[in-house]
């Protein structure tokens, strides 16, 4: 360190840091920049006082604005809500088979309902609506119940088998395991299989015919081409709720299968429904309105109008 | 003035500097008029800009150079920049860049001196400072005067005058970012929206406190550039100099001056140099940080040297080398060999490529365009025949002032059909029509199914191909995903 002293070429006195030869001036800030260093201190004081400041044990001091970052977001929430409250109406006053008439309602509505989807349905059918053993496919175009909008509304308004529900959808399969015996079952597997391409056609499946006519057309079809009405699956296709191994064909045949869906009407509102029924509908395997419920639709639209 | 005692006392010293207020005196000459001729140019480009028209059709804003911030466009008379070609605003900011190092390697410090709005606008505001209290005497006169009416009046007007300035200043800024004459009209009737305010009210308040009262502190404390030119100057840059050798020693007054036989230089020590500087600096102490090379000091020396009857350029633009060449008793480089230097010519290569690849990369550039985005969740649907089903979110943009009709379709992936949500797989044909808008993308969910047989991976390619008279087209790969055990 060397003494402090005046630098000839600037006449500045140095801090008396010196390395290698480099000595570093006393060079004074310039004025405005302490009144902005004031300045700054008095912004401080004047935040403090106005806003949330010093942390207590369970909370902060309250700021004389009253501002909160909390009731920041409920006021934001609110005017979220306000907003969509417009849209939200629009679609409750639409029937389900007339909302793709608006494209712009239409879009809401699933936007709203794969929102709504994240919450109440990805438990069982999964984020993407892919489903697993048990849980169908919300993607593909194989539906037990009908995949057109207003079939899906249904499904999901009512659930299915729900006991406690008059229109629930409702089937169900014997356990043919007390009635038929392991050959038999093992036939109608055969059979089964046969039908769904699976497989060739060999005695088994022929012995597995004749049962399937006695025990399985009322309900499945005399094809196996299964019936909406009572939501006999179609056992010809390539899908499979709980897979088309014999192994597991003939699990299906001995036990039944008794798979359920909560019933949404009362859990949620029936705007909610509705979106989520137009997103399932959108999701690629939804099918077209048939024919006799469009004319319905019309007539609908008809009454409505003076 | 600061006084020796103030250089060496300790009793004064304080950790702050109050300002040194800079009364700037009027000067003429050569360089006073070509930073007019700048200062006219570079103002008439940032006042007229906004307001230039260029015709782009029925879909596209009619306003020569827009940043449409709102709808992510930005217009440069024929030119058009989409978010995802933002590389040509960066390479524009390259060329900027580049450009002030080449400047800097040919020139020396001119962008300080002439073209940085800290500087235009800081001479505007000495103008109207002149205009209003008087030239560099009258302003020292009016500072120390105490405060009378007439006084506070002229400080009043010159405020409020400043005031104007800047309004006018930030003002202008807005129009870029809108339609001009619209947003003009809005702004007066209270109708604009809240940023275009707000944005006028910083602008002003920075143009009002930097142009007005900090001037030449913007240079010497807070701006980077001098630091970073410091750096890109060396012996051979062009340089505001004061010639030492041809000064020194200097003889006070011009009485001195005549007597021929004294051993003394040709400054005569009348300060006028320092005098019309407008960030307050003696050029006699050599280069420095504070010096923006506005060479106003030369105009003042070559009018003193031309009363006193001495060659003009003591204070001159020179290179260092050349300086010492010149003291030597040499004659300096011819000036075009001092700009066309190795380190210029290579900026310049460097800047012109740029500049070529993207103007040979705008003239190669399609208006359609199209990406698609595999659905991830779930990657592939078993039909119910058994077929494998994968959908897509596919993009098209088009870059055109006007909608067109386009199809987009799939090739290399056998027995393949795409269809949209409103289609069907029954219905599907070749090809999927979409209606773009002018200048927009449209965003379309494409299923697109084929066998289950078939590689795992496969890729494909999606084809959008524009329908009217161009037909332009343009692809993009993507890939179509099957379940491990096939069938």
């Amino acid at each position: 360190m060397a003494e402090k002293r005046v630098d000839e070429p600037t006449g500045t006195e140095t801090m008396g840091h010196e390395w290698d030869g480099i000595e570093e001036l006393n060079t004074p800030l310039p004025r405005w920049w302490l009144w902005a260093f004031y300045a700054s201190i008095a912004w401080a004081a004047v935040y403090v006082v106005l806003y949330p400041a010093w942390p207590l044990i369970d909370r902060a001091t309250a700021g004389a604005l009253g501002w909160t970052s909390t009731g920041q977001l409920e006021q934001e929430l609110a005017k979220e809500q306000a907003r969509k409250a417009p849209l939200l109406s629009a679609i409750a006053a639409t029937p389900i088979e007339r909302l793709a008439d608006d494209p712009r309602l239409m879009q809401a509505a699933i936007e709203g309902g794969r929102s709504a989807f994240k919450v109440s349905c990805v438990q069982c059918h999964g984020s993407g609506a892919a489903g697993s053993k048990g849980y169908p496919n919300l993607n593909d175009d194989d539906w037990l119940w009908g995949g057109d909008i207003a079939s899906i509304h249904f499904t999901i308004e009512h659930g299915i088998r729900q006991p406690d529900h008059d229109e629930t959808r409702m089937s169900q399969m014997p356990a043919f395991g007390g009635m038929l015996s392991p050959d038999q079952i093992a036939d109608l597997t055969a059979h089964v299989r046969t039908i769904s391409g699976q497989q060739k056609a060999d005695v088994a499946a022929a012995r597995g015919a004749e049962l399937f006519a006695q025990n399985c057309a009322a309900c499945h079809g005399p094809g196996g081409k299964g019936d909406r009405g009572l939501g006999a699956p179609n056992l010809t296709d390539a899908i499979w709720l709980y897979g088309g191994d014999a192994e597991t064909i003939g699990q299906t045949i001995a036990n039944s299968r008794y798979g359920v869906m909560p019933r949404w009407s009362g859990r949620l509102d029936p705007v909610t429904i509705k979106m989520l029924a137009a997103y399932v509908h959108s999701l690629g395997g939804g099918e077209a309105m048939p024919k006799s419920q469009m004319a319905e639709a019309e007539g609908t639209k008809a009454d409505g109008q003076p | 003035m600061v006084s020796p005692e103030d250089l060496t006392g300790l009793k004064k010293k304080s950790l702050y500097a109050k300002r040194e207020p800079v009364y700037p005196k009027a000067v003429t000459g050569r360089f006073r008029r070509l930073k007019w001729l700048v200062m006219a140019v570079t103002l008439t480009i940032y006042y007229v800009t906004p307001w230039l028209r260029w015709d782009r059709g029925p879909y596209a804003p009619d306003q020569a150079v827009l940043i449409d911030l709102a709808h992510r466009r930005f217009y440069m008379f024929g030119i058009e920049i989409w978010p995802h070609e933002f590389y040509y605003v960066a390479g524009l900011l390259i060329m900027a860049g580049i450009g002030l190092f080449l400047a800097t390697s040919a020139v020396g410090r001119a962008w300080c001196g002439y073209a940085c709005p800290q500087t235009v606008w800081t001479d505007v505001y000495q103008h109207v400072e002149r205009w209003i209290d008087g030239d560099r005497n009258a302003q020292i006169r009016l500072a120390k005067a105490p405060w009378t009416a007439s006084k506070l009046a002229r400080r009043l007007f010159k405020y409020a005058a400043f005031l104007a300035i800047a309004i006018a200043t930030g003002g202008a800024w807005i129009f870029y970012f809108a339609d001009a004459p619209t947003l003009l009209r809005d702004f007066i009737a209270g109708d604009a929206p809240f940023v275009a305010y707000a944005t006028v009210g910083v602008l002003t308040a920075t143009t009002f406190t930097l142009g007005g009262f900090m001037r030449e502190q913007v240079c010497i404390y807070m701006c980077p550039w001098p630091r970073i030119q410091t750096a890109m100057m060396d012996e051979k840059s062009l340089t505001v100099t004061y010639k030492e050798w041809r000064g020194e020693p200097r003889a006070r007054g011009t009485k001195k001056a005549t007597l021929v036989d004294l051993n003394r230089g040709d400054c005569i020590d009348c300060n006028a140099c320092v005098a019309v500087c407008p960030t307050g600096i003696d050029i006699r102490n050599g280069p420095q940080v504070g010096c923006i090379t506005c060479a106003l000091c030369i105009d003042a020396c070559d009018r003193v040297m031309t009363q006193i009857g001495r060659p003009r350029g003591l204070i001159d633009y020179a290179t260092l080398e050349d300086c010492r060449t010149e003291a030597a008793g040499g004659t300096p480089k011819p000036l075009a060999k001092t700009i066309f230097r190795p380190r210029t010519l290579i900026y310049f290569t460097l800047w012109a490529a740029i500049g070529l690849a993207m103007l040979f990369a705008l003239g190669a550039r399609t208006r359609l365009d199209i990406s698609a985005q595999q659905e991830r969740n779930p990657i592939y649907v078993r039909l119910s025949d058994g077929d494998i089903r994968n959908s897509y979110t596919v993009k098209i943009r088009n870059m055109e002032a006007r909608p067109r009709q386009v199809e987009v379709g799939i090739s290399d992936l056998p027995e393949a059909v795409a269809w949209t949500i409103e289609g069907s797989r029954e219905a599907a044909e070749g090809t999927v029509p979409v209606n773009v808008p002018a200048d927009s993308v449209a965003k379309v969910k494409l299923f697109v199914a084929a066998p289950a047989a078939g590689p795992q991976e496969d890729d494909f390619v999606f084809t959008v191909r524009s329908l009217d008279m161009e037909g332009a087209t343009a692809t993009v790969e993507s890939r179509f995903e099957r379940p491990e055990e096939g069938r």
